[in-house]
């Protein structure tokens, strides 16, 4: 085995603590940042889901920094980075899914439960109350 | 046969330790780097299921708030972004010490690890007492996920109380240890009381009516067939028109508190099922919270291992594949600090 | 030059020596083990006795449905029935049958490896594996379940309809799930890490390209189920409103959920099978395999597909008309590699050298079975017919041609297929032929007859049904087809119970294959290979002839075995 590289031995990747610290303010400032962009206000622009935009934007960057540093995935196989980077993308694929039906039947949803609803529930005999 | 003669041999040769199969290393490897890649990449698809095991819950939260931005907008505003920050940083401070208790392992500097996860340790810990902190004071509210949400809390001082409140001196006298209990006994109480519509559903249709963006109370939303209809007597709906709430709302609050927010139960403008913002909220906050402990007692393991000098600098996989954990739960919090306290 | 010594290659291996069943005695040794073998049988007992379980509410279920207006339960216990006859089978016998049982004996051995990656591990997802089926137990006893095995809302969360064993049942199915993880986990690192050298991804076996495959998916999709049952359990407990419209939640959430996981569940039961056949149709055909690349890349691209056709599930069930355009294109795409498949196989069975084994013939059964199970897909993924089948028993017929006639066929036919490594006994070959007989005839009889009865519109979980509705016949048919898949079963049961006593010993290689599992002995020693074995191209049978003395295949005398080339005095 390789005693003579620094911190190889078991194939791992010794990350400068100078670097670590490095990462760390960053992320700190981004932070810093994130809630500072979260006051801000962008009804004028009518396009208020910018601040989300621009959170999980900073999440993104934030947590590509603890992957590849703190996680040492600038140093491993790529096939890690591909596995860590799928199950996002599932979940991105998940939600984006979820969401584009969930936009596309809740309006009907709720505009079934209008007034057509109310005169439903007062056509009703008086229903029995569920008895526990 | 001269193959057992052979393998001795064939790892001797791989790698010219003087011990060839130390310690560590299952009878199934032929050396340390084939383990500790195979213990790293399996802990990376662990982690990846981490991430699909909350993706689950991120993908409620996004249709919920898809559905009803008005409930995460209103709710957002009792969590304290203060707090939030704090643990955001509590967190990638402790991540950095993680990191580095594994640049140390790599280096063999034993005294160096012990330090970093002690630190590291210490920011779970600063984490979850910050999360206490935080869910004491939601219980305090009364904040509770689901129908408990809508019990009076017995603690609150954004609560202005009725004048039918049975006890003024208990509704006022804030965050006491003894009130956190009663917050419990009243989650218990909507449990025990569930079949539709519990009778401590009725505070909620009170504030609601009429004044929801749709027009909408809590009841008629489920009433989307007639079967939800029957269970719902008409009492309950008859109730929905009448009761207006004849309040004062919350003038005065705790000094250092987020001023001039009523209480929900009290105030007009809650959008229906604003509970649906604290189950969320406790949803995945909780079971963050749970990884973070599970995270702190993998920490004070490895501390063990370390003091017990069972890693060096060819063998500290251990360590890394807990840092790996450790950032894992970071990972979750970066994207849930946001999505609750910011957005 | 090298004859003899080839043979006595082989022949000290097949000598009375230490095997991984006498290695240690006792039952702590067994319970305990680290061993990947044991594991595998002690997977594959629980796992056949949790399908004889299943199996006996699949049989109170068609005989429940012989009359009109049911002859042996009720209502409620009947759905009870059928709710455990589904959970069971799904949670504890298809999706580990394959992968856990056969997988955790033959991955590894076929690797040329010495264990899985992390034994411990493997141990520890086995005794998830039994506290899950504990969990089931408490569910029976603690007043069953009846929502059927997806636990849809609001049936599960509504305390008035759904019953006690509803939160020990989704426990139950979230461990189940986390013991599915870990299996998966194990296989991928396992075939990352511990290939041998000279076994690059392309000279895999296909099994463990179809495994692996496999355990993407249980690593990639099952934690979704874990957090969707968490969310039921908690929804049931509290009552917080998750998928309840009434608080705000999304109704059909849940089963965007569940699907999510349980689509690519479906494939988590079927590729293994596919991965099966893919070896079995090549041995027993002795015939070097078609396209093998193609059958790797299918399995991976079916693993892909998997992810994005969930909302199939929920046509009828208000997911809305945008997306199910969506998913109902892609859906059809599932087609293409399953069918990439099907003519490869048959492409490798033309001009070989059929042996009619009895894994052969469950493999051709196979075939036969997944086309029709493959093919029925294609009417309920399409929209408009989906209208008029969405739960009838058309899709009962179709699920269970893919789950159960292809799954559990497949499963029956690699028992089979590694018996002999397994047990290190033959099973009488007569017996095996007349019991696949009786599998497939019943299967078919079972089951064809509900394409029918769906078509006509006979809804799927009905205790009774309407006597003038024509549907006693072939509910009476489909019912006599399943006593005969049950003594097809039971036969098959004895004869290789019979065998492990009274059967001829196992030879290494009984059936010609080349994959490193028929290079060790049978049954093999406890380190599996004493040094790591030589990789060939594991589906060129050339090079094996038939050895009267063996009653096995062994490596033939003009060709230098490629394990002796190198050491000359060994």
């Amino acid at each position: 085995m390789s005693e003579h590289h620094d911190g190889h031995d078991s194939g791992g990747h010794a990350v400068s603590h100078k670097m670590l610290v490095i990462t760390c303010i960053a992320l700190l400032f981004l932070t810093g940042v994130t809630v500072w962009a979260s006051k801000l206000d962008f009804n004028e622009l009518q396009f208020p889901e910018l601040n989300i935009i621009i959170a999980i934007g900073i999440a993104v960057v934030k947590v590509s920094i603890v992957g590849l540093i703190f996680m040492h995935l600038r140093w491993d196989r790529q096939f890690t980075a591909f596995v860590f980077v799928a199950s996002f993308v599932l979940v991105g694929l998940f939600i984006s899914f979820a969401m584009m039906d969930t936009k596309e039947y809740q309006p009907e949803v709720i505009q079934a439960n209008s007034e057509q609803v109310q005169q439903m529930i007062d056509a009703l005999p008086a229903a029995p109350k569920s008895e526990h | 046969m001269s193959q057992l003669e052979i393998q001795p041999d064939s790892h001797g040769t791989d790698h010219g330790h003087d011990h060839d199969h130390p310690d560590h290393l299952g009878h199934h490897w032929e050396n340390s780097k084939q383990q500790f890649e195979a213990g790293k990449l399996g802990m990376w698809l662990f982690l990846a299921t981490e991430v699909l095991l909350f993706g689950g819950l991120f993908v409620a939260y996004s249709v919920w708030r898809g559905n009803h931005p008005e409930i995460f907008q209103y709710g957002s505003q009792f969590l304290d972004t203060f707090w939030g920050a704090l643990n955001t940083g509590v967190l990638l401070v402790s991540s950095m010490t993680m990191a580095m208790a594994v640049t140390f392992a790599a280096r063999g500097n034993r005294k160096g690890i012990v330090i970093c996860l002690v630190l590291t340790l210490m920011g779970a810990a600063g984490f979850m007492v910050i999360k206490y902190i935080e869910y004491s004071h939601k219980f305090h509210e009364g904040f509770l996920p689901g129908f408990s949400f809508y019990e009076e809390p017995s603690a609150s001082h954004l609560w202005l109380p009725l004048e039918q409140e049975h006890d003024q001196d208990v509704a006022h006298s804030t965050l006491e240890t003894e009130a956190h209990n009663t917050a419990f006994a009243h989650e218990t109480t909507a449990r025990d009381e569930m079949p539709l519509p519990p009778p401590t559903a009725e505070p909620s249709v009170v504030p609601a009516a009429g004044t929801g963006p749709e027009g909408l109370t809590t009841n008629e939303l489920a009433l989307e067939t007639a079967e939800f209809a029957v269970f719902l007597p008409p009492s309950v709906i008859g109730n929905l028109e009448n009761q207006g709430p004849e309040l004062d709302f919350a003038e005065h609050h705790e000094p250092g508190e987020e001023p001039h927010l009523p209480h929900p139960l009290q105030d007009p403008d809650r959008p229906p099922n604003a509970q649906k913002f604290f189950t969320i909220y406790f949803l995945m906050t909780g079971l963050h919270g749970i990884h973070v402990i599970i995270g702190g007692f993998v920490i004070l393991w490895l501390l063990l291992l370390t003091l017990r000098g069972r890693f060096s600098r060819g063998y500290y996989t251990p360590v890394d594949l807990g840092g790996l954990y450790w950032h894992i739960v970071d990972v979750i919090w970066i994207f849930l600090f946001p999505l609750f306290y910011l957005i | 030059m090298t004859t003899l010594d080839t043979g006595q290659m082989q022949k000290p291996d097949l000598a009375p020596r230490d095997n991984y069943l006498t290695h240690t005695r006792g039952a702590w040794s067994w319970l305990f083990t680290l061993d990947h073998k044991r594991i595998g049988i002690m997977y594959l007992v629980c796992v056949l006795s949790a399908f004889f379980v299943a199996g006996i509410f699949a049989l109170l279920v068609r005989t429940q449905l012989l009359t009109p207006e049911g002859t042996i339960m009720g209502q409620d216990d009947y759905n009870q029935a059928f709710t455990l006859h589904g959970a069971i089978m799904v949670f504890l016998v298809i999706i580990p049958s394959i992968p856990a049982a056969l997988g955790n004996f033959v991955l590894p051995i076929m690797l040329g490896a010495k264990d899985v990656a992390f034994p411990r591990l493997n141990l520890f997802s086995f005794w998830l594996w039994v506290s899950g089926a504990l969990f089931f137990v408490l569910a029976l006893v603690s007043g069953g379940l009846d929502t059927g095995w997806t636990f849809y809302t609001p049936y599960s969360t509504d305390p008035n309809s759904a019953m006690g064993g509803m939160i020990p049942a989704v426990t139950g199915a979230f461990v189940l799930g986390f013991s599915s993880i870990f299996t998966g986990m194990n296989f991928i690192v396992t075939i990352h890490r511990l290939r041998p050298p000279g076994m690059t991804w392309f000279r895999m076996p296909l099994f463990l390209w179809g495994i692996y495959a496999t355990a993407i998916l249980q690593v990639m999709a099952t934690p979704v189920l874990g957090i969707t049952l968490a969310l039921l359990a908690v929804e049931r407990a509290f009552g917080i409103g998750i998928f309840n419209p009434e608080l705000g939640g999304d109704p059909v959430l849940y089963q965007h959920f569940f699907w999510f996981y349980s689509h690519p569940a479906v494939y988590i039961m079927i590729l293994p099978g596919m991965a099966i056949i893919s070896d079995l149709i090549a041995v027993h055909s002795h015939r070097h395999i078609f396209g093998y690349k193609f059958i790797a890349y299918s399995s991976i691209a079916i693993a892909l597909f998997s992810f994005l056709v969930w909302g199939h599930h929920m046509f009828t069930s208000g997911q809305s008309p945008l997306v199910n355009v969506i998913f109902s294109a892609i859906t059809f795409s599932v087609a293409i590699p399953s069918a990439i498949k099907v003519f490869n196989w048959l492409a490798t069975m033309y001009k070989g050298s059929i042996s009619w084994n009895t894994p052969m013939l469950y493999a051709m059964g196979f075939i036969f079975i997944f086309t029709i199970g493959g093919l029925t897909g294609l009417h309920l993924g399409t929209l408009a017919t989906d209208i008029h089948l969405h739960d009838t028993y058309f899709v009962v017929a179709h699920f269970h041609y893919v789950m159960m006639g292809s799954a559990l066929i497949a499963m029956i036919g690699g028992l089979h297929h590694w018996w002999p490594k397994i047990t290190g006994k033959m099973y009488n070959e007569n017996w095996g032929r007349f019991a696949f007989a009786l599998v497939f005839i019943g299967f078919n009889v079972t089951f064809f007859t509900q394409f029918m009865l769906g078509s006509q519109g006979m809804p799927r979980r009905y205790a009774t049904y309407p006597a003038d509705a024509g549907f006693q016949i072939y509910h009476v048919i489909s019912s006599i087809g399943s006593y005969i898949l049950a003594v097809g079963f039971f036969v098959t049961a004895g004869y290789l119970l019979q065998s492990m006593f009274g059967g001829r010993r196992a030879p290494a290689n009984p059936w010609g294959g080349r994959s490193l599992e028929w290079q060790c002995s049978s049954p093999p020693p406890h380190d599996n290979f004493s040094e790591t074995p030589t990789v060939g191209d594991c589906y060129d049978f050339s090079v094996l002839e038939w050895n009267e003395d063996e009653q096995g295949y062994v490596w033939r005398s003009d060709i230098p075995h490629p394990g002796e080339e190198e050491p000359g005095g060994h």
